[in-house]
């Protein structure tokens, strides 16, 4: 029973990897939205914006926002991605094998997951070489560990969106409505310290802001949010979303 | 066992139509089994019940002597399916994707290899199978599709359309690996199709459905021999002559079935060539102009215009819902 459904889990997250390998060339060009923000956008706001603290407002701010931001498209993506299985068909082959469709939306999930965090790492190896320094070693595992977290969130929403969503067309919609106000109401480009009250309130509501907050503590030190609220926000967002996610999966008509 | 495949009043409702009604047949063991009906007949929703893709509203069913319903996951370790529209990995290999079905399947690593190469010489894909599906032919992509459908030893194989939208070339090409599984496998091979010519070449047995319904059910010979005789197409000048037509042929007894479609008059004689003189005399006689003549010797379609009163021709849109699924996944 274990071992058929790991080798359920196990088959699923190897396909995701095949197809990551795949399009390498994506992957490449995911990088050079965070990069061209670290080269250009962290020199530019260094200039002439400062930190409650005084210091100035620099790539090691931005550097955790980048990476929520690509784990939030990434993951969001992969859990996305079962439209296209459904349009182009390979999610019939899947669901007519004998094995659990639940085990095959986990398996979905930590295959997305594990290519969200490699473009993390990614980001976090740019970041370092463009000069940010990390608090400690310890700090840089955690907050791959507060990817994946945050990335298995992610895909449980995104899981749950494709199985209410018919076609791509709607997909398209759903995604530029979602993606751009997550991030830009998550504190991954400014302080979330003095916010207007209408503001503060979205921004708290967003599970990105926890998941930005979490990694910046764990790579700086420092967090506005208590880093113990963070881990529980993700943490629950996380369980909510996969449940809710493998739910819709398995009712889903083909 | 005396049933691979045992149905007993199986139905199926969506909403507002019955796409299968009250079917009733029964597959032997190593049977080359044939669903033949026009496009929306049924063909795609009976065999979706039958692999557990869909529940069935009504009646029941056994797949090597498993309830669809009860044992659906015992139903699906002992069928292939090969679906209407594709179902492959187009971003991964030939080979990958056999691996991933011997996976699904619960192969071990060493019974999966063997296999993957078996399959793939089998269907004479073993030179391509390292490149991406994406570049594949139509043809090579039915193949492909067949070899995962047979990866993990079925004992049934459902195959849905296989050749629609191929060209004839193909068309028989795919035809000759059917035969070959059937025959060296020992597979049970359910196949639909609205291609009479693949029906009569293939199938041990055929079941012509229409509206969801089972019409006739029988080896393609007898359904043949079925119509009584061969049948004579005659083009009218004027379809107002159809009906005084066909009362002259009916009370001359020469012709035993007469029916109608648009401007023309088909009727059952025996031995045609010798009955079309006297066919035209009579028409001449009743002064009704003929504009064309032309016999037929009696194939599977001729048995389906008997049986449901429409050529099987004539809802032919499968051909563009194809086209349409490659256009949509060459988008991609
Ligand atoms: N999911 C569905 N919902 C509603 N109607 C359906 C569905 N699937 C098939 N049908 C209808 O059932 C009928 C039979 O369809 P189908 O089994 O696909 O026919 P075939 O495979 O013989 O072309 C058609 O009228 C079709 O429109
Ligand atoms: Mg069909």
């Amino acid at each position: 029973m274990v071992r058929k459904a790991a080798n359920t889990v196990y088959t699923m997250w190897l396909r995701e990897m095949l197809r990551f390998w795949r399009s390498k060339s994506r992957i490449i060009g995911s990088l050079a939205t965070p990069f061209f923000f670290l080269v250009f956008l962290g020199p530019g706001f260094s200039s002439s914006y400062r930190l409650p603290s005084g210091e100035p407002l620099d790539n090691s701010f931005l550097a955790p926002g980048l990476i929520g931001m690509a784990i939030l498209f990434s993951s969001l993506m992969g859990g996305v991605s079962i439209i296209w299985d459904k349009e182009f068909g390979f999610l019939k082959e899947i669901l007519i094998a004998p094995v659990s469709r639940f085990y095959v939306a986990l398996g979905k999930a930590v295959g997305g997951v594990t290519t969200s965090i490699i473009q993390g790492i990614l980001i976090l190896i740019i970041a370092w070489l463009i000069g940010i320094k990390y608090n400690s070693l310890p700090g840089v595992v955690a907050s791959i560990g507060v990817m994946f977290v945050l990335g298995i969130g992610f895909i449980g929403l995104g899981i749950a969106l494709a199985s209410k969503i018919e076609s791509h067309e709607g997909f398209q919609m759903v995604m530029s409505f979602l993606t751009m106000p997550l991030v830009l109401l998550s504190g991954a480009f400014f302080p979330i310290t003095h916010l207007p009250g209408w503001l503060k309130l979205l921004v708290y509501a967003n599970p990105l802001t926890y998941g930005v907050e979490a990694i910046r503590w764990c790579l700086l030190g420092n967090s506005t949010i208590p880093i113990i609220y963070s881990l529980a926000g993700i943490t629950l967002f996380a369980f909510f979303m996969m449940l809710l996610g493998g739910k819709l999966f398995d009712s889903m008509e083909i | 066992m005396l049933y691979a495949i045992e149905t007993e009043g199986i139905t199926k409702k969506f909403d507002d139509i019955t796409a299968v009604n009250n079917v009733s047949i029964s597959v032997k063991p190593g049977e080359l089994f044939g669903l033949l009906g026009p496009n929306g007949a049924g063909k795609t929703t009976l065999i979706n019940m039958l692999s557990t893709m869909i529940e069935p509203t009504g009646g029941s069913a056994r797949v090597w002597d498993f309830d669809v319903k009860k044992d659906a996951s015992h139903v699906r370790q002992n069928i292939g399916m090969v679906f209407q529209d594709t179902t492959l990995d187009d971003r991964l290999t030939g080979r990958e994707n056999l691996d991933l079905h011997g996976r699904l399947y619960d192969m071990d690593s060493k019974h999966r290899k063997k296999r993957i190469e078996e399959v793939l010489s089998l269907v004479e894909l073993s030179d391509r199978a390292n490149t991406i599906v994406k570049t594949y032919s139509g043809g090579m992509t039915r193949r492909l599709e067949i070899a995962r459908g047979l990866m993990h030893h079925p004992h049934v194989l459902f195959l849905d359309e296989p050749t629609l939208g191929l060209d004839p070339q193909t068309r028989n090409h795919i035809w000759e690996y059917i035969k070959i599984l059937n025959k060296e496998e020992g597979v049970t091979i359910v196949l639909t199709t609205h291609y009479m010519e693949e029906a009569d070449h293939l199938c041990h047995r055929i079941a012509i459905i229409d509206h969801g319904e089972i019409v006739a059910l029988d080896t393609p010979e007898a359904l043949k021999n079925m119509l009584g005789g061969d049948v004579i197409t005659l083009e009218l000048e004027n379809p107002d002559n159809i009906p005084r037509l066909c009362e002259i042929y009916k009370k001359d007894g020469c012709a035993s079935i007469v029916s109608r479609k648009n401007n023309d008059v088909f009727i059952t004689v025996r031995d045609g060539e010798r009955q079309i003189p006297h066919v035209l005399e009579l028409a001449s006689d009743a002064g009704i102009p003929i504009r064309s003549v032309s016999l037929h010797k009696p194939t599977l379609d001729d048995v389906f215009l008997h049986f449901t009163g429409r050529a099987i021709r004539d809802k032919e849109a499968g051909e563009t819902e194809r086209v349409g699924y490659i256009l949509r996944a060459r988008r991609k």
